[in-house]
């Protein structure tokens, strides 16, 4: 049994990494994310791994793609501006079909914003931001403990599915120090993998591509991506329920806002309110049915979120108009408190009496 | 000397007799037809990598990255391993293959646009680092695959689809010299120029490739050979006046020769 140690986020995340069999992360500087790049700098070479400073995040997820093409667990991270800069790469990762597990610890933006904590670039990881049809599985934290797990569980994901996953971090996860129990290490040595570039011995030769010029061989192609993409959505859908049983008002909230939702929850029932709280875990692919189970029961949800309203639009999507869908969001930095929460279900309740 | 055509199939003309065979298609190389145009350079050095690749018996242990560009097709030539990249990361992404597998051979084959416009942090910081892999950079003035644009190289006063009156230095630059850019950095171990122009040349682009390859192989560091390319397609010229334009235009530009050596 793992003893309990004391990190924060971006350094239990780090850990995790390298736990899970992560011998290369490419990195570049960003606040609120340095850490993770301090952490692997000196951590790599402590396992006979590698870390490269990158020019850019741009390299960064270019080197991640070339050490997964040769079948390494690899890594990048970065925050918002940064993770713009990837876009291109992760389409490229999802076109060539390579694993890779990518962290963004999400500021305030648009643009350069600010070193805020931020729920700002739902649309980005769940929608993607780069070019053409791909998804990416998008694992949502709302713990030091949890950010250890899902970066864990991350490698394997990316790698079940040939796909890369992204940790949605944000500036308070990666900030706060908790208590948190490590995961056991696994062997590095990788179950061989029939695809990677290890040159052709023995075998015909390999590519790795995302070109391919015939227009029905490409189409051909996304139809089998989307046969994968509708396996995410039938195997690996992760959300948490609390006190749901008989709530009639349904708070929706990921990450950190679902950690101060779920102090809300606690007031609002020791206060005679039967509030109940549903927190999407992967983001992409989104819980739609095992929310929209709560659409004709509830008298309204209330999607919170730290951005002007993204997460919202899955929620009234899972809905689907059978009830009223409120939202409440801080922007900017700014941080949602329980206290805005509690208000926030008194006077909705008092508007729909 | 020679008694067979070049380019003859294996299997394909007298193997007895007076006649004596004395061009074989290296094994590296794929007997298919070609998609690049007549005259065009790529075809050439997309034999020399292969036959080098077999010369040094490195066919079981290399991968190749290939740009976006007229080249991205390299793997429907190459029988080895071979991945794409997104436009001028090619050398981020074989700095990720060479770390994860220092045993493997990794090179990229870049173009002008790919190497020395889009891609140009890449390169100058994978060069910096002393990456110990080999880049083969084939410089023919222009942007081919998307119809004959200015490139980095495009020389003074040459016209292009974006320069019409011909590139002005004092609105585009002046053509990019790659090697000579990136010569002084330690890590860099093995720098060269050559061009397609006549035999003797070829032959010496193909030294030099192999020279750059044992670079890699002897882990001495990065190494970088920029190969003068003809693509009369753009150029507008036939193919024989390509190679005469070679000569004349490109050489004075960016003289040939060993502008580094370990």
């Amino acid at each position: 049994m793992n003893r309990k140690v004391l990190m924060c986020g971006n350094e239990a995340m780090s850990e995790a990494a390298v736990r899970a069999g992560c011998r290369f992360y490419f990195g570049y500087p960003i606040t609120p994310q340095n850490e993770v790049p301090a952490y692997m700098a000196m951590r790599m070479p402590q396992v006979g791994g590698t870390f490269i400073q990158a020019e850019s995040e741009i390299a960064a997820i270019n080197m991640v793609f070339g050490a997964a093409a040769v079948g390494a667990r690899a890594m990048t991270s970065s925050s918002s501006p940064g993770i713009s800069l990837k876009q291109e790469g992760i389409s490229y990762l999802c076109g060539c079909e390579l694993p890779a597990v990518i962290a963004n610890v999400v500021r305030g933006g648009p643009g350069l914003g600010n070193i805020g904590p931020s729920q700002s670039d739902y649309f980005q990881a769940t929608r993607g931001g780069g070019h053409g049809d791909y998804r990416t599985m998008a694992l949502a934290p709302s713990s030091v403990q949890e950010l250890a797990d899902f970066t864990f569980l991350a490698f394997g994901l990316a790698e079940k599915y040939r796909n890369p996953v992204l940790i949605l971090s944000d500036g308070i996860l990666g900030q706060m120090m908790e208590p948190v129990v490590l995961p056991d290490p696994i062997e590095t040595n990788l179950p061989r993998k029939d695809w990677v570039l290890t040159g052709a011995k023995n075998r015909p030769p390999r590519v790795i591509k995302s070109l391919y010029l015939d227009v029905t061989v490409l189409e051909k192609q996304n139809f089998k991506l989307r046969e994968k993409y509708r396996r995410m959505e039938r195997e690996d859908i992760r959300f948490e329920e609390i006190s749901m049983d008989d709530a009639e008002v349904v708070l929706v909230a990921y990450g950190s806002v679902a950690r101060i939702c779920r102090s809300a929850v606690r007031q609002l029932r020791e206060a005679g309110h039967r509030v109940g709280l549903f927190r999407p875990i992967t983001v992409w692919p989104f819980p739609y049915e095992a929310l929209a189970r709560f659409a004709d029961k509830a008298r309204f949800f209330l999607a919170l979120e730290m951005s002007m309203g993204q997460m919202v639009e899955d929620v009234k999507l899972a809905v689907a108009g059978r009830t009223p869908v409120r939202f409440y969001g801080r922007t900017g930095g700014c941080v949602i408190t329980v206290e805005e929460v509690v208000r926030q279900i008194e006077m909705l309740k008092e508007k729909t009496q | 000397m020679i008694e067979e055509g070049n380019g003859c199939p294996p299997g394909e003309g007298a193997q007895d007799g007076p006649v004596r065979k004395v061009f074989v298609r290296t094994p590296s190389l794929k007997d298919v037809p070609t998609h690049f145009c007549s005259g065009c350079g790529h075809g050439i050095v997309h034999r020399m990598i292969a036959e080098v690749v077999d010369e040094l018996g490195i066919r079981e242990r290399v991968v190749g990255v290939s740009p976006v560009g007229c080249a991205v097709l390299g793997y429907d030539y190459w029988d080895f391993d071979v991945s794409e990249a997104a436009h001028g990361r090619t050398p981020a992404v074989a700095t990720g293959m060479k770390r994860a597998r220092p045993d493997l051979i990794v090179f990229t084959y870049q173009g002008d646009g790919d190497l020395a416009a889009i891609g140009t942090a890449e390169l100058i910081h994978t060069a910096n680092r002393g990456e110990n892999i080999t880049i083969i950079f084939v410089n023919n003035a222009v942007y081919g695959m998307t119809g004959g644009q200015m490139a980095p190289t495009t020389l003074d006063g040459q016209v292009t689809k974006t320069t019409p009156e011909g590139r002005m230095p004092q609105e585009c630059g002046t053509p990019l010299k790659v090697p000579e850019m990136i010569a002084p950095f330690p890590g860099v171990k093995y720098l060269a120029r050559t061009a397609l122009n006549n035999p003797k040349n070829i032959m010496i682009a193909k030294r030099s490739i192999e020279k750059a390859f044992r670079c890699q192989i002897d882990d001495v560091g990065f190494s970088l050979v920029e190969v003068l390319s003809p693509c009369p397609t753009y150029w507008r010229v036939p193919p024989l006046e390509a190679l005469k334009w070679i000569e004349e235009k490109m050489i004075p530009c960016f003289p040939l020769g060993e502008i580094k050596s370990p």
